[in-house]
């Protein structure tokens, strides 16, 4: 490889990075907003920044639509103490964070954002398209629980602990139900785990012209996409499964013991794993960046098609992120022991069932 | 009274999924969402102050511009933190000769002040009066005790029906024209 290819592939990776971190940044802000009209208030209104809050209209837009509350917070953790607890295991205790902001990134490498057609041939907008994408995939967003198991212990004090525990248990309850919801899906396309073949096996129609459902997987499969979002709720830590931080009852969980900018890392890097759960999720069962009863080669060739297949898988990403702080503010959160029940009890079943009744008809019925 | 038995049906498959309950809560929360929200923009927007609500207690004058307060100390006595401190005094006013006595200073300490409004309702004079102003800020503590000046100055003037000064004024030129009833 050339030191050019290598500095354009390091330019895309930059790109891409800096596109979904601030995405992820967005969506704090988007949480406190969807929060307070959830509630009735309006938000985050009044942060500006002096010379751009000042231009006639688009600044005063800006800051009522709380745009600059996120470089405001940012700034906030940068400057503010950085507090490093004397009872804590110092070297866990500064990796923990970094540790549990990595596995979102590393994802990124895999995930397809649109597709680029040249010459009738369409291949993956992606920084890397390899054969074992959702393989990979899992076996690095499952790490990310290494952060808050560290985070939890090196903290040194038991709420942390607590939370750790319980994060640790309710990553391997809810790894279970993913892995298995996902397997009819992959067995559907025909056993390749490459997320881009699997987003080409969802243009189209379902079931010919008259039944008027987009081919996606949420369709063809809703057991495995509830199966599969439900876990991935409890994979992200968000609530109504937000064990591992439980702020009404473990302070802060994971990190009560951390401030600044490592506080910071925890909370980004939790938005961060939602933006790419929430990526994934549209990849695999909203039919990735097709759009409804068209099939994939209608997206113009070239450059135009690959900006506008992205623009659509964002807009599906968005929507899904969005859906998570609808939830937040729909359910109560679980107990923990209800968390357990509903993991083992419920899902593992559920999901073995679905995995066994789709492997039957697709034995059956080899041409669906 | 007739007992009516109620039939308690056990739950529904679709009940115990939850799912249906969870579609009409999220159906809830977006309604909420998209209703105006409630609050006030507060420092552009102020809020409606209710009819009988307590503020910060004030001095007020008459009609004629006359201070109302004769310094009898019944809101000293009665106020329960004691934040009401009256320095009694002699008036030699020769525009309205029957107004025997006036605060020389009237200090009411807001840091104290617990806004019962005991002071209004012991007051004979209808002279402090629990207004509107609720709020009452300073970078220097000595400012959020207000004197004399500033508590006419808050206070204002408000209607009022009994004319007392003049009433007495009255009685006098007629006691003094040996008119006596």
């Amino acid at each position: 490889m050339d030191w050019i290819d290598l500095l354009i592939t390091l330019l895309k990776a930059v790109v891409v990075v800096v596109i979904v971190m601030t995405i992820s940044g967005y969506s704090v802000v988007g949480e406190r907003k969807v929060s307070s009209w959830v509630q009735g208030r309006v938000g985050p209104n009044r942060t500006t920044i002096p010379l751009l809050g000042s231009i006639p209209v688009i600044g005063k837009l800006l800051t009522r639509w709380g745009i600059f509350q996120l470089p405001a917070d940012g700034a906030k953790f940068l400057f503010k103490e950085e507090p490093l607890p004397d009872h804590v295991n110092k070297f866990y205790y500064n990796l923990a964070p970094i540790i549990s902001f990595l596995p979102p990134m590393i994802i990124l490498t895999v995930l397809p954002f649109g597709q680029y057609v040249k010459d009738g041939v369409s291949s993956a907008v992606a920084l890397t398209q390899t054969d074992v994408g959702i393989l990979f995939v899992m076996a690095v967003s499952s790490l990310g629980v290494y952060g808050l198991i560290l985070a939890g212990w090196a903290a040194n004090s038991k709420f942390p602990f607590l939370g750790g525990i319980r994060a640790s248990s309710q990553m391997i309850s809810y790894e279970l139900c993913i892995g298995l919801s996902l397997l009819p899906v992959f067995m559907w396309t025909g056993g390749t785990l490459d997320l881009f073949a699997v987003v080409q096996a969802q243009g189209g129609v379902l079931f010919g012209e008259s039944f008027g459902l987009p081919k996606w997987f949420i369709f063809s499969q809703p057991l495995s996409a509830l199966l599969y979002l439900v876990a991935l709720f409890a994979e992200t830590n968000r609530l109504p499964f937000d064990m591992p931080e439980s702020e009404t009852d473990l302070v802060g969980g994971f990190h009560t013991e951390y401030g600044a900018f490592k506080f910071g890392l925890f909370f980004v890097g939790e938005y961060a794993h939602m933006a790419i759960g929430s990526a994934l999720f549209s990849i695999i069962f909203l039919g990735g960046w097709s759009i409804p009863f068209l099939p994939l080669s209608a997206y113009p060739e070239g450059i135009l098609g690959a900006v506008l297949s992205v623009l659509v898988l964002a807009a599906k990403t968005i929507f899904l992120i969005f859906f998570y702080m609808w939830i937040r503010w729909t359910l109560p959160r679980f107990r923990y022991d209800q968390v357990m029940n509903l993991g083992w009890k419920i899902l593992l079943p559920l999901a073995v069932a679905n995995l066994v009744a789709y492997a039957i008809v697709m034995a059956f019925m080899p041409g669906l | 009274m007739a007992i009516k038995v109620l039939d308690r049906k056990p739950l529904s498959l679709a009940e115990r999924t939850y799912l249906p309950q969870i579609i009409s809560g999220l159906g809830i929360t977006l309604r909420n969402m998209l209703k105006p929200p409630v609050t006030l923009q507060y420092p552009e927007e102020k809020p409606v102050i209710p009819k009988g609500y307590r503020g910060v207690p004030t001095l007020v004058k008459d009609p004629n511009g006359r201070e109302k307060c004769v310094s009898c100390q019944l809101c000293e006595f009665v106020c329960p933190p004691k934040a009401i401190r009256i320095t009694p005094g002699e008036i030699a006013d020769p525009e309205n000769p029957h107004v025997e006595k006036a605060p020389k200073d009237f200090e009411l300490n807001m840091l104290r002040c617990i806004y019962c409004g005991l002071c209004e309702e012991v007051c004979p004079e209808e002279a402090i009066v629990l207004q509107d102003l609720y709020s009452l800020n300073s970078e220097a503590r000595e400012e959020i005790v207000l004197h004399k000046d500033k508590l006419y100055e808050l206070g204002g003037t408000l209607p009022d029906k009994h004319f007392k000064w003049d009433k007495k004024k009255k009685a006098a030129e007629d006691a003094a024209s040996g008119d006596s009833h």
